[in-house]
């Protein structure tokens, strides 16, 4: 059965006819085309699929298009300024060696700016507990827990 | 350029694109007319199979093909091939049944592929994958590696399920040395096997062109020009030159990408009969049932001590697990990669290896990071550890009484050390763990109702395998090279092609570090290229932590080139004689004058050749060169680990992870430690939270991320790393590698600690709250 969703992504407003099993996920890539938003296990667990639905990290793996009716989506590829610099989180996994394939890395972002909006200054304890649904295999944690931290204390330095 | 980019933390090329999503991973491209497949995998470990009906699944919507095992055979698609031929103790050529790309008749482990559904969505091909019958068999199954010579064969080549027993060393004068021994240790253990789970799963896209018979194929790959010989040469009989492999951004690979797998074969077979694109991404499901394990060794391993404490002879007997094939690289690993390890940072003068490597039906096991080295580095640091125990010795006081000291050093196990110093390492680890403290701090713990334990490991690892005529005679079916190409444009900015593949290890920073550094140039003038056949000279790929050893060597050798043939021009240009010429940082200069050309001079006289000595030197500057090592690099590090297990719940923390490292001289230290951590924590998983497990029918209970525990930040520390260097002697970087250091040292190190605080001879890994908390009740 095909069924029509309309949302906004990226502050664009988007609609489409798709099937009603579609996922979010599949829709962001495989209608929208915006490849930044990853899969890696399908079961919610690895969070490589991160993105912001009305604000809040959602893994886009977990719900079907449909229920994102309405929403506005926010994903990787609109985190940057609309110049091309970095988002300060985004700077702060440069800077810190936060990432090395890239495949974990638009999850980790799109998790950690939301565990940032609330928490401008945590401690090493926090971020290792907000990271508990991603999934990283290249980094061991050490320098994305370094990256958040310095993002999160940037982010709030820019307010 | 004043201060040299060489050992500069310098930020990485390629973060920018992967943080803002415009990465471009395989499944990420979309081709006109895409196709997708979807695999039916095989439920039994082990039947017959009888009848396969693709009737239903053909009429379902979107379908487009439906391929059996049949077809492939129909179509005389050759089975997957083994790169390595091992010779047995009687001089016999090990086992190699038929790896089909589709199952022939028979299927030997849970999600082998029997047939392959083509529709025009991906959700359509799986809905239809639903639909094929197949009417199997069952067979009584094989797991477990300990049961294998007993059970009914799996190949009919090997009756009693043997691919091979191989062995290393001399094993009369290991036993006369055992003999006269004053002390024996002696561990049995089983080095879990483990399942790598990159975090981007396997994903293959062909694409084949009726006008000009050109075959494309996109793929999750760390060697597509392996990939592509082996497609090609052996199992589709396709033209080598009719082929083109890229393999694009690729989200981590840990050894799991370097095979050719089935799934490649056979979407680019079925894309070249539909002439259509099909696209395959691996769900994480199939990740696990079909993904190379690595591991799986049950070992007895023996240490002979005199009196003293010093090393006399070590005894090892590994059954290697093999799984149900042969995977391209399984048959090296627990043997060429493994015995010749043993003899670790110590001059144990004897050293005799005996491995039976057995099928099961189990997923095909081959190299996950460290291959070989870290089962081999778990059996010494085991060994010394406990020897060290049992004597009542510090650890650290036996291992320095038994470091080798000199070298370069012959080992009794075939491999040649040419550096090292290993008293270096240990005594960085030692301060930076505060080993000294630790008393204090078990008795803190131990207050708060916790047993803490510290444990060692020194460790040995040998990166970039070569040269490729030893390992020729060793096996080996393929070159150990690497291939590297410098292509400098007119103007002066240089784009660089290289053999070796990066997924995840930041090759187009590092590499493109030593080419600035080397020309003087900025790091912005230069670009690293690597991945697609169609543009990089026939190279190896990234393995066994050789990428800068032997791929940034190569393209040192094509830098030489480039700067021989730049003097030839300045000369001519100067109207000097060649011999006068100087390069430093970007200009060439007379010698002792102010007379000098600048390197975007000299390249853009070579490019637009109207002053140039047209007569005696071509135009142009691009340079290649192939480079195969003299011999393996040897990079060496002590780890110290601290743990507090709580004695209620055999849970088990590591508050502490210190490791110093030698890989030689470093380019990027950022990108180096960044491998370290990821090494590490990867070591720390197979040591606390990974292992793989089947049940007796041969199916696999750790068939998720939920069953499978790979370590999340929660389970690891912030660790101390810190580095000592002895450049190789033999590469003109003086660089070892560190890809697999971490997942090759830090197992042992846990265990010991782990075994330390429980006060026990061994807990089996992984060191789950249930092992531990058995081992403590046990004891």
């Amino acid at each position: 059965m095909s069924v029509r969703v309309s949302m906004k992504v990226n502050g664009k407003p988007v609609s489409a006819d798709i099937e009603e099993r579609t996922l979010l996920v599949s829709f962001i890539r495989e209608n929208l085309r915006l490849t930044g938003t990853h899969v890696g296990c399908d079961t919610a667990q690895c969070g490589a699929c991160t993105v912001h639905l009305n604000g809040k990290a959602i893994k886009s793996c977990s719900i079907v298009a449909m229920q994102a009716e309405g929403a506005d989506i926010l994903t990787i590829e609109a985190v940057a300024h609309p110049d091309g610099t970095l988002h300060p989180m985004q700077a702060a996994f440069k800077e810190n060696h936060g990432l090395q394939c890239g495949f974990c890395t638009p999850g980790m972002v799109m998790n950690a700016l939301d565990f940032a909006s609330s928490h401008p200054n945590p401690s090493e304890q926090e971020v290792r507990e907000s990271l508990e649904g991603n999934l990283c295999r290249c980094t061991g944690y050490h320098n994305i827990v370094k990256s958040i931290m310095a993002g999160a204390r940037a982010m709030a330095a820019a307010k | 350029m004043t201060t040299s980019l060489i050992g500069a933390r310098v930020p990485r090329k390629e973060d920018y694109r992967f943080l803002t999503g415009a990465g471009q991973y395989t499944d990420d491209v979309a081709l006109a007319g895409q196709t997708y497949a979807a695999f039916v995998r095989s439920p039994h470990a082990h039947a017959n199979i009888r009848r396969v009906s693709t009737d239903k699944a053909k009429r379902a919507p979107g379908v487009i093909a439906v391929y059996t095992g049949a077809d492939l055979a129909a179509a005389k698609v050759g089975g997957l091939p083994c790169g390595w031929l091992i010779t047995d103790v009687k001089g016999q050529p090990m086992k190699e049944p038929p790896y089909p790309v589709l199952a022939q008749g028979k299927v030997r482990h849970v999600g082998e592929r029997v047939a392959v559904v083509v529709a025009e969505s991906a959700a359509q091909a799986r809905d239809a994958a639903e639909l094929v019958e197949v009417d199997y068999q069952p067979l009584p199954a094989v797991a477990s590696a300990a049961k294998a010579r007993s059970s009914g064969a799996i190949h009919e080549i090997a009756p009693d399920n043997v691919c091979y027993v191989w062995a290393l060393g001399d094993k009369s004068a290991v036993d006369a040395a055992f003999a006269k021994a004053a002390h024996v240790t002696k561990l049995e253990f089983v080095n879990n096997r483990l399942i790598p789970n990159a975090i981007e799963p396997r994903a293959v896209n062909a694409v084949y062109s009726r006008a000009d018979d050109s075959t494309t194929l996109y793929v999750a790959s760390q060697n597509p020009h392996v990939e592509r010989l082996l497609m090609t040469a052996f199992v589709l009989g396709l033209p080598e030159n009719k082929v083109r492999v890229v393999a694009p951004d690729v989200g981590g690979g840990f050894g799991s990408k370097i095979y050719l797998y089935a799934e490649d074969v056979a979407c680019t077979w079925a894309a070249r009969q539909l002439a259509r694109p099909v696209k395959w991404t691996a769900d994480r499901s199939e990740a696990f049932l079909s993904d190379a394990h690595g591991r799986d060794h049950l070992t007895v391993a023996e240490l002979a001590l005199d009196k003293d404490g010093k090393f006399l002879a070590m005894r090892v007997r590994t059954t290697a697990n093999l799984g149900a094939y042969l995977s391209t690289f399984a048959s090296c690993i627990p043997t060429i990669l493994y015995a010749t390890l043993l003899a670790g940072q110590y001059t144990t003068p004897v050293i005799y290896c005996e491995v039976t490597a057995v099928f099961t039906n189990t997923t095909p096991v081959d190299a996950y990071r460290g291959a070989g080295r870290p089962e081999a580095t778990y059996v010494v640091e085991r060994l010394v550890e406990t020897a060290a125990r049992e004597m009542k010795v510090e650890p650290a006081e036996l291992r320095r009484k038994n470091f080798i000291r000199q070298f370069p050093y012959q080992t009794p196990v075939a491999l040649c050390y040419d550096t090292g110093n290993y008293e270096a390492t240990l005594e960085a680890a030692m301060k930076i763990a505060d080993v000294a403290g630790f008393k204090d701090r078990r008795e803190q713990s131990l207050r708060r109702g916790k047993l803490r334990g510290l444990g060692y490991a020194c460790y040995i690892e040998a990166c970039g395998i070569a040269p490729s005529n030893v390992a020729g005679s060793l096996g080996a079916r393929a070159g150990l090279y690497e291939a590297g190409e410098v292509r400098v444009h007119p103007t002066g900015t240089v784009t660089v092609f290289t053999g070796s593949h990066a997924h995840g290890q930041g090759h187009e920073t590092t590499f493109a570090q030593v080419v600035a550094d080397r020309l003087g140039l900025g790091m912005e003038q230069v670009d690293i290229v690597h991945g697609d056949t169609s543009k990089i000279l026939f190279g190896m790929g990234t393995y066994g932590s050789r990428s800068i050893a032997v791929g940034g060597t190569a393209i040192v050798k094509a830098l030489d080139k480039v700067i021989a043939k730049g003097k030839k021009i300045a000369a001519h240009l100067l109207e000097a004689s060649e011999g006068d010429i100087e390069y430093d940082k970007g200009v060439f200069k007379v010698a002792g004058t102010d007379k000098k050309k600048t390197f975007g001079e000299v390249a853009f006289a070579a490019y637009v050749p109207h002053n140039y000595p047209l007569d005696k030197l071509e135009p142009g500057l691009n340079e290649n060169a192939f480079y195969d090592p003299t011999n393996f690099t040897f990079p060496a590090g002590s780890y110290v680990c601290e743990v507090e297990v709580d004695r209620e719940t055999g849970a088990t923390q590591i508050v502490g992870f210190t490791a110093v490292d030698d890989f030689g001289r470093v380019i990027n230290p950022m990108i180096v430690e960044g491998q370290v951590h990821g090494g590490l924590a990867q070591g720390i998983g197979q040591a606390l939270t990974e292992g793989c497990a089947y049940d007796d029918t041969g199916q696999l209970i750790t068939g998720s991320l939920a069953d499978y525990c790979i370590p999340r930040a929660n389970d690891l520390p912030l660790f101390k790393l810190d580095m000592r260097e002895t450049p190789c002697t033999h590469n003109p970087l003086g660089v070892k590698g560190c890809g697999e250091a971490g997942a090759i040292g830090a197992p042992a190190a846990v265990m010991n600690a782990i075994t330390d605080a429980l006060g026990v001879k061994d807990v089996p890994m992984p060191a789950t709250a249930q092992n531990v908390w058995r081992a403590m009740h046990r004891a």
